[in-house]
């Protein structure tokens, strides 16, 4: 049995410990936020925070995460107000959306560690963030606007 | 006034015979000092023998530039990957403690452990490049550079010359020979390349002339 600490819940898993996280997040728990985009950690669909660092789900077993602190894009804010999430919303940045939760996961690294992020600073925190839709100007105007709203507070 | 010119200069002689050999002392000791370094440090274990040493520099050479050492060793702020040394895709940077910055720290795709299957992320418990203050860059060094470069505590990570020994077994170092499927081990097993990595530093470590 594995204890989890995700999105600040206790659970008690009964999976093997070399379990991708993923898997664990969205078959075990129910969470489908988190998507699985390649099974590899070259896309960045799979993002999500451990111990606040952005890791790569698909290729991070549970183990690792065993008592140790999860936090998924469901967990990202009580209620949905993240600046990044505000800044998403405004912008309409999604399009097919599959790719967004990593975007938004990844993203919330790199204002947090940067308050006022430039062009390069967001090259350098999203590069590992692909998107098929190609919504890369609106990421990037929405990384803009949310560390404004940060920084308005 | 001729007898009392010669009593005059042959101090002088003396005097300026004196200097000249005084300057050449002070100057070969300025040129030896790197031998001075390596032989103060612990001189009962440093036979020196320069044409050995150089001999198991050029193994160690040979690994050290093999794209599983190289590769986390590189002339810029972004890693290389593969067995043709690429940059590394997704381009995660150096940082100021070479672990990656942002979303892209190291750790944050490479895993404690290899993982299964091609094309994944090799993995270690300890997985970074060397710091921004002391690159350690290995790209593009001839053997003369990397041998110096190497056994000069300023530009080695601050090691000693036995940590210089020790430092083939770091758990790292080691993870080059145990990267997953699909990159080719360096050209000397382990054993070997220790073997020459001990001999090239107890031989009194010297640098290959190019």
């Amino acid at each position: 049995m594995i204890t989890l600490n995700i999105n600040k819940k206790t659970f008690n898993v009964d999976v093997d410990p070399e379990t991708p996280l993923l898997w664990v997040l969205r078959d075990t728990i129910g969470l489908v936020g988190t998507k699985y985009g390649c099974g590899m950690a070259q896309c960045g669909a799979c993002v999500v925070h451990l111990n606040g660092e952005a890791v790569r789900s698909c290729v991070t077993k549970v183990s690792r995460a065993a008592g140790q602190k999860v936090v998924t894009i469901e967990g990202l804010s009580e209620k949905n107000d993240h600046p990044l999430q505000k800044a998403w919303i405004e912008l309409d940045v999604p399009q097919c959306g599959y790719c967004q939760s990593g975007q938004i996961m990844s993203a919330a690294v790199l204002i947090r560690e940067n308050k006022n992020p430039t062009e390069k600073d967001i090259d350098a925190a999203m590069n590992g963030n692909i998107c098929r839709c190609g919504t890369y100007l609106r990421i990037r105007k929405a990384i803009q606007l949310a560390a404004e709203i940060q920084r308005k507070g | 006034m001729k007898q009392h010119t010669e009593r005059y200069l042959l101090p002088v002689k003396t005097i300026s015979v004196l200097a000249v050999i005084l300057s050449v002392i002070v100057f070969m000791s300025f040129s030896f000092k790197n031998e001075t370094t390596i032989s103060s440090l612990k001189s009962d274990t440093i036979n020196k023998d320069s044409i050995e040493s150089v001999k198991a520099f050029m193994d160690v050479y040979k690994v050290l530039m093999s794209p599983r050492c190289m590769n986390c060793h590189p002339s810029g702020d972004v890693p290389l990957q593969g067995d043709d040394s690429h940059i590394h895709t997704m381009l995660p940077q150096r940082g100021k403690d070479g672990k990656g910055i942002y979303a892209m720290k190291c750790m944050n795709c490479h895993q404690p452990t290899n993982l299964e299957g091609l094309n994944k992320p090799p993995g270690n418990p300890n997985w970074h490049l060397p710091p921004s203050n002391m690159k350690m860059v290995f790209e593009g060094r001839t053997p003369n550079q990397l041998a110096k470069q190497i056994i000069n505590p300023k530009t080695n990570g601050n090691k000693t010359l036995q940590q210089l020994i020790e430092h083939a077994d770091d758990g790292l170092v080691k993870a080059g020979w145990d990267m997953g499927e699909g990159r080719t081990a360096p050209p000397l097993s382990h054993e070997e390349f220790k073997k020459a990595w001990i001999t090239w530093i107890k031989t009194g470590a010297y640098a290959p002339k190019q």
